[in-house]
């Protein structure tokens, strides 16, 4: 691997559930401050996906993470607060900016944002980058990227995680 | 006695005022739908701008077509979630400078328990108890109404609502905004037998939904179709999608009665105003013997009129909001304000 380029990781599911156990697994190494950018076409897995880190900062069980298109934005309570957010329906930076979305990247908590390769410019340096690509029916490959020292050392704690696992 | 209902919670500005809970003497809704056309969607920030320019003239055409002056009002009702909160808080702060320049008492309203009510805004409306389903852009729920003020979530989406699915299948087939009556327009004249997509029943006896493999498969299959070679309009893609849709939710509502042993069947919400899902549940009901309800279309979308029932009888049983009373974007119904 390129030690100057982004790191990357992909990893393929093969169902819905096995998207929503990898982002459990990457629920469980985030802190507060880290920020999520998925990319990836309309029913890739992305708030799938996102069920998933749900799970991993313990939000509870009977919490249902549904799609924040409509909402922009849904906020849960785990361990630490999660902002699911949404930019499907918007085009303009300022349209993000002006919903107020872009405040949630420095609050405490963790964010993770859908459609996030709308505005790359707003991201936050220290984010992590999820693309979502469709293989087939249930087939998915997920491949995780990242530059920054933070981004990079949270893939590698997922490729540990998965080689333990294997 | 006399309510004022507002409802700012996503693209429609709306007021009603509404008489001792039951006679709707105006229900004004100011809908955005043209302004938000071309982005396929509403835009929140368009959306909160929209209603800072239209709730003070909305509001006094409420009044003045129920030919009711501001001092005759006994509370005012507002929406305080779940939806957008940069809209919510337009509703709600014009709300509070009346509760509070009038003297009157402000009610917090929970916009699904709206929903849920806009049943009894109709001469014939159900029983208690009943099973309602409401359906709209931003929710899909089952709930089994016990009386005013007792509900019990029986099922609900996963992952997108039902309108939330036609809004994308309408972007993926390029018919436009608002998903809803675009393809219900197209699907008029397609076969909807035509293709066979699937149908997410989840586990058996499950009264939740999930919409977002739908989707897939729709956008899986028009990429197929878009190569050319199939024998297949978009008006039948249209109809078969839809159809897919109104089989699963006419389907769980009758499992919802059956374990409740409920003979009320009802839906609200703007998903509820689509004729075909309208024919299929006077089907369904009609074979297992019940009843089905749903309101008039100004009753489905968001309007004040379901806003100023739900706020009369919570103002009825004593439940009035204090002026620091914040927006909920997210807001559960079982949940107090």
């Amino acid at each position: 691997m390129n030690p100057s380029g982004p790191m990357k990781l992909a990893v393929r599911s093969n169902s819905s559930e096995e998207t929503v156990g990898l982002g459990q697994k990457l629920g469980k190494l985030l802190t507060s401050g880290d920020v999520v950018a998925l990319i990836g076409e309309l029913g890739s897995g992305k708030t799938w996906f996102t069920k998933g880190i749900a799970r991993g900062l313990d939000v509870p069980a009977e919490t249902i993470v549904t799609s924040p298109s409509f909402t922009l934005v849904n906020c849960y309570e785990g361990r630490l607060p999660l902002y699911h957010m949404d930019g499907y329906r918007l085009e303009e930076a300022s349209e993000f900016i002006n919903a107020g979305l872009e405040e949630y990247f420095y609050m405490d908590g963790i964010s993770v944002l859908e459609w996030a390769d709308k505005w790359p410019e707003l991201l936050p340096a220290w984010h992590l980058k999820a693309r979502f690509k469709i293989l087939g029916p249930d087939s998915r490959e997920i491949t995780f990227e990242g530059n920054h020292p933070r981004a990079r050392q949270i893939i590698e704690a997922i490729e540990e995680e998965l080689m333990r696992e294997n | 006695m006399l309510i004022l209902g507002l409802d700012t919670s996503c693209d429609d500005t709306s007021a009603a005022v509404l008489e001792d809970g039951r006679i709707v003497l105006s229900n004004i809704i100011q809908s955005q739908v043209k302004l938000h056309q071309p982005h396929g969607g509403v835009v929140p920030e368009l959306a909160s701008r929209e209603h800072i320019r239209n709730i003070m003239h909305v509001a006094q055409e409420a009044l003045k077509t129920a030919q009711v002056k501001t001092e005759e009002i006994a509370a005012v009702a507002v929406t305080i979630g779940p939806g957008l909160i940069g809209s919510l808080l337009v509703g709600l702060y014009y709300a509070k400078g009346l509760a509070y320049g009038l003297g009157i008492p402000l009610v917090a309203v929970n916009h699904l328990e709206g929903h849920i009510l806009s049943v009894f805004l109709e001469e014939d409306h159900p029983p208690f108890p009943f099973i309602i389903l409401t359906v709209a852009g931003g929710h899909t729920s089952i709930y089994y109404v016990k009386d005013f003020g007792h509900y019990e979530q029986m099922g609900q989406t996963l992952d997108d609502a039902a309108g939330e699915a036609f809004d994308k299948v309408a972007k993926i087939l390029g018919l436009g905004y608002p998903g809803g009556p675009v393809i219900e327009r197209a699907a008029k004249k397609g076969d909807r037998e035509r293709i066979k997509f699937p149908r997410a029943y989840l586990a058996k006896d499950s009264l939740d939904f999930s919409f977002s493999g739908l989707k897939t498969a729709v956008a899986l299959y028009v990429k197929e179709w878009e190569k050319g070679g199939k024998d297949v309009t978009l008006e039948d893609i249209s109809a078969s999608f839809q159809e897919a849709v109104v089989d699963v939710l006419a389907d769980k509502l009758i499992l919802a009665a059956r374990k409740k042993g409920v003979r009320h069947v009802c839906m609200a919400g703007g998903v509820a105003s689509n004729s075909r899902l309208r024919e299929r549940l006077l089907e369904v009901t009609g074979a297992n013997g019940l009843k089905a309800y749903w309101p008039r279309p100004a009753y489905c979308t968001d309007n004040g009129a379901m806003i100023a029932l739900a706020g009369y009888h919570r103002f009825m049983r004593g439940e009035v909001a204090d002026l620091s009373i914040d927006v909920k974007s997210r807001f559960p119904i079982g949940q107090n304000a």
